[in-house]
């Protein structure tokens, strides 16, 4: 038994803090929003960090780490608001490596950036793959998916992809008329895709709506649990960037509680604000629990990956609405204002709640996950 | 990162478990009342054999009867009984929490007289540290010891929540040796015969009208000079063992809840809750925040394997598991309606006795404090106690309220 972090993995995390610090992403996030030209672009700190390869085998030119390490990158990434394409990435490098894709060695080294198009694996509720809707609360179909030979033909759209703007490969979840999903790696240029770049509240997601019309990619075999792991990657990630975030907001609160004086005290001495940050502080400990679960589900327990990652989702997406609401309130009014950071985090938080699926979907996941092994 | 065992624990797990498959058809149930003598004789028979196997006192050192492993192996030993669906020691206060006490701060007179049959189930053990008037706020206990001029003690006062007081041959208590210093420095911890003339236990009844606690009454009971653990006046820090050793046992998690097993079990019997959104959040949140406990407790325990002691924020475990408890709890009975809280219900033994565990090893509220005290290093609140005579505290308390 030893559920501590490696020497490696702390260096690995040490490495990654230093490579972000060195860029003033907190500034670029508030730029962003009202130029998003000033988008921090930090695709050249992570390629030089090795970051697009974390997930690619060595012999194919990567850094043949685990889901665990790549969690501990998103954290670091999350803590700082940096706009690091790894949500859209890092999932998408999954399912090529299960096919071990020709493009691996390329992306590895950074020259070609890949993209997830998520597609939602059936529940008990919604039985069939479903993909982020453009708006309204019903989920909508994920692509179809028709075989031609080596190639799949592609027809469908998917909303809010994350990390889709300027990617050159797109790696998407199709169904075919049975229902079963297939997986492909498309050229972004390819006939038939339109990529349409968006924008939602939080500058630092660079977004897009995908849509698929007869458009051709290269179908990759791999096992039919590849597509349903890429999903909980993806909500794994995005769990360890908000948990990276809640982390900042505990700092600055508790910071900022000890050295604001009202009535002849330091507010961190009134129970009202302790037992709100104390709150934050146990909301985070349980996110790490998690995030540390979802880890090692990953590499040693496959099987609970699913709910160890849709956990680690509900928890982190939790936490980081209460931290950033939490942030806002302990700096009073200043915190509401446009130029404090903890409108950044709680515009953060505002966005990732609902990318993705939602956090509420990853909170059903769990209890159907639990229910489904109640005897 | 592994939660797997090293070769020399799956060595000391096939043990366990060979043992405990030969041997756990002479268990006793795992659950049944305190105030059933035959049921607790069975369960003291029982503690015998998991000491004289080595399933109790796995981390005592070897020189006072205990096996000299390290907490990993106490989990080990913990998930197997539970794997085997047995009863584990009778006294776990007395051998988590008391014994450990003794051996870092008794004489070797005490030790050698009181831990062999503490492990054997011979002589139960309670804690007497708990007031009618001092709960969180522990250093204000009023029991009063006073010195003989033969050097014996006379102790009067009383104390509440004693847990296993109707049965206990011992207990540890903490009391008022010196009024007139700060009241953490009066203080000195004893043992007292449960049978002294003087000592008095009676049910405490709760909510649901059983009485699982016990109020302690003491009057004039002489204890003899060597009755004292530690010495006189350094109670308060003999008392911190003893707590810091209950902050020990957090990290030796159970794996499943009773609550939230019978809830699962509810909704799945039930296809209308199966299917109702706000069945499916509640239950997927409380699902979430006990993963997370359990997950946290390998954490803790990982850093206790390495010979380092969890902080203090371990202490939001407990936080956690309680408020999940009561929503577990109020979920499963608003799924089954009015009949949740018939007395033969499962339901209602929970809602009954989940409201007065918050307050359980001190409040959640003051447990928040000492956290974002001791971990987060925000500013203590302001307190009228520091420095004062406790004999001059009730005044100053006094004069508090009519301003």
């Amino acid at each position: 038994m030893n559920f501590e972090l490696s020497d490696e993995q702390e260096l690995l995390r040490e490495a990654a803090r230093g490579a972000l610090s060195r860029h003033r992403t907190l500034e670029a996030a508030r730029a962003a929003l009202e130029d998003p030209d000033r988008r921090l672009d930090l695709w050249e700190t992570a390629v030089s960090a090795g970051w697009p390869g974390l997930l690619i085998s060595e012999e194919r030119g990567g850094a043949g780490l685990g889901g665990f390490d790549a969690l501990l990158i998103a954290e670091e990434c999350g803590r700082v608001l940096a706009s690091v394409p790894l949500l859209g990435m890092l999932p998408a490098t999954a399912i090529l490596q299960a096919a071990n894709d020709e493009t691996l060695e390329w992306i590895a080294a950074g020259r070609l950036r890949p993209v997830y198009l998520p597609a939602r694996p059936p529940s008990e509720l919604e039985p069939g793959w479903t993909v982020q809707p453009r708006s309204g609360h019903a989920r909508a179909a994920a692509p179809r998916a028709r075989a031609e030979g080596d190639e799949l033909v592609l027809d469908g759209e998917v909303s809010f992809v994350p990390d889709a703007p300027g990617a050159e490969l797109l790696v998407a979840v199709g169904v075919d008329q049975g229902g079963e999903p297939l997986a492909a790696v498309l050229q972004a240029g390819a006939d038939g895709v339109e990529i349409e770049p968006t924008m939602r509240y939080d500058a630092t997601r660079s977004l897009a709506h995908v849509r698929l019309s007869g458009a051709r990619g290269r179908r990759l075999e791999v096992a039919t649990e590849t597509p349903a792991d890429a999903w909980y990657l993806a909500q794994a990630l995005i769990a360890a960037e908000s948990l990276g975030a809640v982390q900042s907001c505990l700092e600055a609160s508790v910071a900022y509680a000890k050295e604001r004086f009202t009535f002849g005290r330091p507010i961190g001495s009134y129970q009202a604000i302790k037992h709100e940050l104390t709150e934050v502080l146990r909301q985070l400990e349980n996110a790490r629990g998690l995030q540390y679960y979802a880890g090692w589900a990953r590499e040693s327990k496959p099987d609970e990956f699913p709910l160890a990652a849709s956990a680690a989702r509900s928890s982190a997406g939790g936490a980081l609405d209460f931290a950033a609401r939490a942030m806002i309130n302990v700096h009073g009014g200043i915190g509401a204002t446009w130029e404090h950071d903890a409108p950044l985090f709680f515009r953060r938080a505002q966005l990732s709640r609902r990318l993705l699926g939602g956090t509420h979907d990853a909170t059903d996941r769990v209890a159907e996950r639990t229910l489904a092994t109640a005897a | 990162m592994d939660l797997n065992d090293t070769p020399e624990q799956a060595a000391f797990r096939a043990q366990v478990r060979e043992w405990l498959a030969a041997h756990r058809a002479e268990a006793p149930p795992a659950s049944g009342s305190a105030e059933d003598a035959d049921y607790i004789a069975a369960r003291r028979a029982w503690q015998r054999k998991l000491a004289e196997a080595g399933l109790a006192g796995v981390t005592w050192p070897r020189e006072y009867g205990g096996q000299g492993k390290g907490p990993i192996e106490q989990v080990t030993v913990n998930q197997e009984l539970a794997r085997a669906q047995v009863p584990g020691i009778l006294d776990v206060i007395g051998i988590g929490m008391l014994g450990p006490c003794l051996i870092a701060h008794g004489t070797e007179e005490q030790k050698s007289r009181y831990l062999g049959p503490m492990l054997h189930g011979d002589e139960v053990w309670c804690q007497l540290f708990s007031e009618p008037a001092a709960g969180s706020d522990l250093a204000a206990i009023q029991s009063r010891a006073r010195r003989n001029d033969d050097g014996s003690w006379t102790l009067n006062g009383q104390k509440v929540w004693t847990t296993n007081a109707q049965f206990a041959s011992f207990g540890l208590l903490l009391a008022r040796t010196d009024p007139d210093v700060p009241k953490h420095k009066g203080l000195t911890m004893f043992i007292v015969p449960m049978n002294a003339p003087g000592v008095t236990v009676r049910g405490l009844r709760q909510i649901s009208g059983e009485a699982e606690f016990n109020e302690v009454f003491f009057d004039d009971v002489q204890l003899a000079h060597d009755a004292v653990v530690g010495g006189v006046g350094n109670g308060w820090g003999t008392a911190l063992t003893v707590l810091m050793f209950e902050r020990l046992t957090i990290g030796s998690g159970a794996e499943r809840y009773g609550s939230s097993d019978a809830l699962a079990r509810a909704i799945a019997a039930d296809p209308a809750a199966r299917r109702d959104a706000a069945v499916r959040r509640t239950f997927g949140e409380v699902m979430t925040e006990l993963l997370a406990v359990r997950f946290n407790g390998y954490r803790a325990l990982s850093t206790l394997a390495k010979g380092r002691i969890p902080g203090p924020e371990a202490g939001l475990a407990k936080v956690t598991l309680v408020n999940a408890g009561i929503r577990a709890t109020d979920l499963g009975a608003d799924i089954a309606g009015p009949d949740a809280l018939a007395a033969d219900s499962e339901w209602s033994y929970l809602i009954s006795f989940l409201p007065g565990l918050k307050s359980a090893g001190g409040t959640e509220q003051i447990l928040r404090n000492t956290i974002g005290e001791r971990v987060l290093g925000l500013p203590p609140e302001p307190r009228l106690d520091k420095g004062v005579p406790f004999s001059e505290l009730r005044s100053i308390e006094k004069e508090a309220v009519a301003r």
